[in-house]
């Protein structure tokens, strides 16, 4: 479904990214772990195709397309999810209207009709319920005065209203506590159907015992060093990053 | 801000076409004889021609305003045709049948339809063409209310002792150069009575189209609204595309008897000149409004338009208890520029004012907030909340904010917010990671911001601003 290939990608002149290569086949979960600066965010970012973040060598095919060569909304459309470390507010805007918009522009894209109110709303409604939210937050602005656990479980819930084929998760768990991390963790599992892909970037072993991976990359210095199964993450949670940097070095 | 935003601000201006009609135009040039032609055309009463006599004897000794903060090239008021009607108004046709079908066409290009039928419901609307108007619908339902909705002109002769006695009253025919030039000059507008206890049956609205070169558009409305008695008016403004500015001062008159409510909404739409900064509307208008006791005035403005906009829509809270309120949404773009904002004076006792002024900047467009609040010495309790957020789309343009309060008395209570903001890249982001293209963003992000405007509007006015914000904001983001 995705295959990544000798990626290389700068943000402001900086190379970030030297030369990574990944293959995710449907129904995958892959952990990106890594020291801080190692570059996971940047990876879910070039991914998404923010502005800012650019590839300068290398190919990324995505259902057989070539993704870098697509703009950051066609690629939303497409199927590539990303659920952000740091959700921005958008004061004013109603998340309902705001999820409305969004489900609607994915569905044209798939030549599906949009939802009627009254469809989108029952729709909502359930599903703020699996991610623990009050519906009152489909009424309040996107983002707007959320705590930080109340926004991660609306990205949560954003994933699961617009069905993506690859989710991103960029350090979701970072602040959160123990229940909302298994809220996310549940609403990543139940969306787990044989197709769907997911990459964890995460920083600690904790979210990958309740999300088990298939495969866990370790990035330092911009490169892929060590790949393995579940059992590396619990190896680096033991042992730090610093023996892998060395043994690379 | 990213190179997207920067390029999504621009769209066509789709009310930008001419219509091929053909018009009597007055040669550019302003003297007592321009003045007493036009009084003539519209044939005034002895009265009525004195008035605007003295008011263009004291504008030729007035000195035009520089204090607002935008810039323009002087200004020829000799250049000016103070008079344009389409022909076929001159023999004044008795029913829409009669009307020149190219003038209905331009209002059905504008979405304005003027056979009743086919119109919003419960809407009734004054259509005013360069100087004239064109025609004025629901005039049979209103009456039987006993409300007068007519053309300033025609209200003159059929009602001369309410104009005599109101107009002026609000805004002299001294109060500021373009107010003298108005009086002076004014050619046509929308006159509106509502009598004691009576709730206007509809939505009133005027809706002002330029269509001739070279011409300035000068009309005056009136507003009264006896004891007790409720009325809701909008009025909206477009012009053709021309690379010459275009002058447009027009003086707007509110009068709140005891008890009586008026709700006075704006949608301009003025042509804003191309991505140059050529061409455009110079906007500078008077709008202002007296409470008697217990009486509410509500402003609420959605400005997208005009090359240059300079307009403070005014409550003076003369009676006990009254109510002064004004929203605002002022978005500029490419390089238009807008001085805009309230005055609220407050002379009654336990008088309440409510300012929320919103800004939105794009392009290399400059947006100011100019407000007064002023509380009397006599006006005990009284209470003004000011809210002014600015919002900036780009890194070229400018957000200002210019309040002023003076208080003379103690008792008073005002608070003042101000916030700027900006669209972020980071929101953008969300949005179109989300599926949702930059326009769409952009767009979303506005309302949001203007939301509590909005919903100040009548419902079938709030769906058609957030569309022009649309419109004006396209071609911003890129």
């Amino acid at each position: 479904m995705l295959s990544i290939k000798g990626l290389c990608a700068k943000v402001e002149e900086k190379d970030i990214l030297k030369g990574l290569d990944i293959v995710v086949r449907p129904g995958e979960i892959h952990a990106i772990m890594g020291p801080n600066g190692s570059g996971k965010s940047t990876l879910g970012n070039v991914l998404s195709g923010r502005p800012g973040y650019e590839a300068t060598a290398g190919s990324v095919t995505f259902k057989g397309q070539d993704l870098l060569a697509l703009d950051t909304e066609e690629r939303a459309r497409e199927g590539i999810f990303l659920a952000f470390q740091y959700p921005v507010e958008i004061p004013g805007v109603s998340n309902m209207e705001f999820l409305k918009a969004s489900v609607d522009a994915m569905r044209k894209h798939a030549g599906l009709p949009g939802l009627s109110s009254v469809e989108f709303m029952k729709l909502a409604r359930e599903t703020s319920k699996r991610v623990d939210l009050d519906v009152a937050f489909l009424k309040r602005g996107v983002n707007e005065g959320f705590s930080g656990g109340e926004k991660k479980r609306n990205e949560i819930m954003q994933m699961m209203l617009l069905e993506p084929t690859l989710c991103i998760l960029d350090e979701t768990d970072s602040g959160l506590d123990i229940d909302a991390l298994q809220v996310v963790a549940n609403g990543v599992n139940s969306m787990r159907d044989g197709n769907r892909s997911f990459i964890v970037v995460t920083h600690y072993q904790r979210l990958l015992d309740y999300i088990v991976p298939d495969y866990v990359h370790v990035l330092a210095g911009g490169r892929i060093v060590k790949s393995g199964d579940k059992s590396l993450a619990l190896e680096l949670e033991a042992k730090g990053y610093g023996w892998l940097e060395d043994e690379v070095a | 801000m990213s190179e997207q935003v920067e390029s999504l601000i621009k769209k066509e201006y789709a009310a930008g076409f001419h219509s091929a009609i053909e018009s009597d135009t007055l040669p550019p040039g302003l003297n007592e004889e321009v003045v007493r032609f036009i009084s003539a055309k519209k044939e005034e009463p002895e009265w009525m021609l004195d008035w605007r006599l003295k008011a263009f004897r004291a504008w030729q000794e007035m000195e035009e305003p520089t204090w607002a903060h935008v810039h323009y090239p002087e200004i020829d008021f000799q250049a000016v045709s103070y008079f344009s009607a389409p022909k076929s108004m001159a023999d004044k046709p008795k029913s829409l049948d009669e009307v020149d079908p190219e003038l209905i066409a331009t209002y059905e290009k504008l979405g304005i339809p003027l056979h009743e039928q086919e119109m919003l419901a419960g809407v009734a609307v004054d259509a005013v063409f360069d100087s004239v108007s064109v025609v004025t619908t629901f005039r049979a339902k209103l009456e039987e209310a006993g409300v007068i909705f007519c053309p300033i002109s025609e209200a003159v002769h059929r009602c001369p002792e309410l104009v005599q006695k109101y107009l002026g009253s609000v805004v002299p025919q001294k109060d500021n150069y373009y107010a003298a030039l108005n009086s002076a000059v004014f050619s046509d507008g929308s006159f509106v009575y509502i009598p004691k206890g009576v709730r206007c049956p509809m939505e009133l609205s005027t809706y002002f189209r330029i269509n001739e070169m070279n011409t300035g558009q000068f009309e005056r409305t009136l507003i009264i609204a006896e004891e007790g008695s409720h009325v809701s008016y909008l009025e909206g403004c477009t012009a053709p595309m021309r690379d010459e500015n275009q002058l447009h001062a027009a003086v707007v008159e509110l009068v709140a008897l005891d008890n009586a409510q008026i709700k006075y909404s704006t949608v301009q739409n003025w042509y804003p000149g191309n991505a140059e900064g050529k061409g455009g509307i110079y906007n500078f208008v008077t709008k202002r409004g007296i409470c008697h006791t217990n009486a509410k005035i509500s402003w609420t403005q959605v400005e997208t338009g005009s090359a240059v906009t300079w307009k403070y829509p005014s409550c003076i809270l003369k009676g006990d208890n009254s109510v002064g309120e004004f929203y605002s949404v002022a978005l500029t773009n490419n390089f238009q520029q807008a001085d805009t904002g309230t005055k609220m004076i407050h002379l009654g006792k336990n008088t309440r004012s409510t300012i929320i002024a919103k800004g939105i900047s794009a392009g290399q467009s400059n947006s100011a907030y100019r407000g007064l609040v002023r509380i009397n010495p006599g006006a005990d309790g009284a209470r003004n909340f000011t809210q002014c957020d600015s919002l900036l789309i780009g890194d070229r343009c400018g957000a200002h904010t210019f309040p002023y309060i003076e208080s003379k008395n103690p008792s008073a209570v005002i608070e003042h917010e101000a916030t700027t903001s900006k669209v972020s890249d980071d929101q953008m982001f969300l949005c179109q990671q989300r599926g949702l293209d930059a326009e769409k963003a952009i767009s979303m992000i506005v309302n949001g911001f203007c939301r509590e405007v909005f919903k100040e509007l009548p419902m079938e006015f709030a769906v058609e601003a957030g569309k022009l914000l649309e419109v004006s904001l396209e071609g911003s983001v890129g």
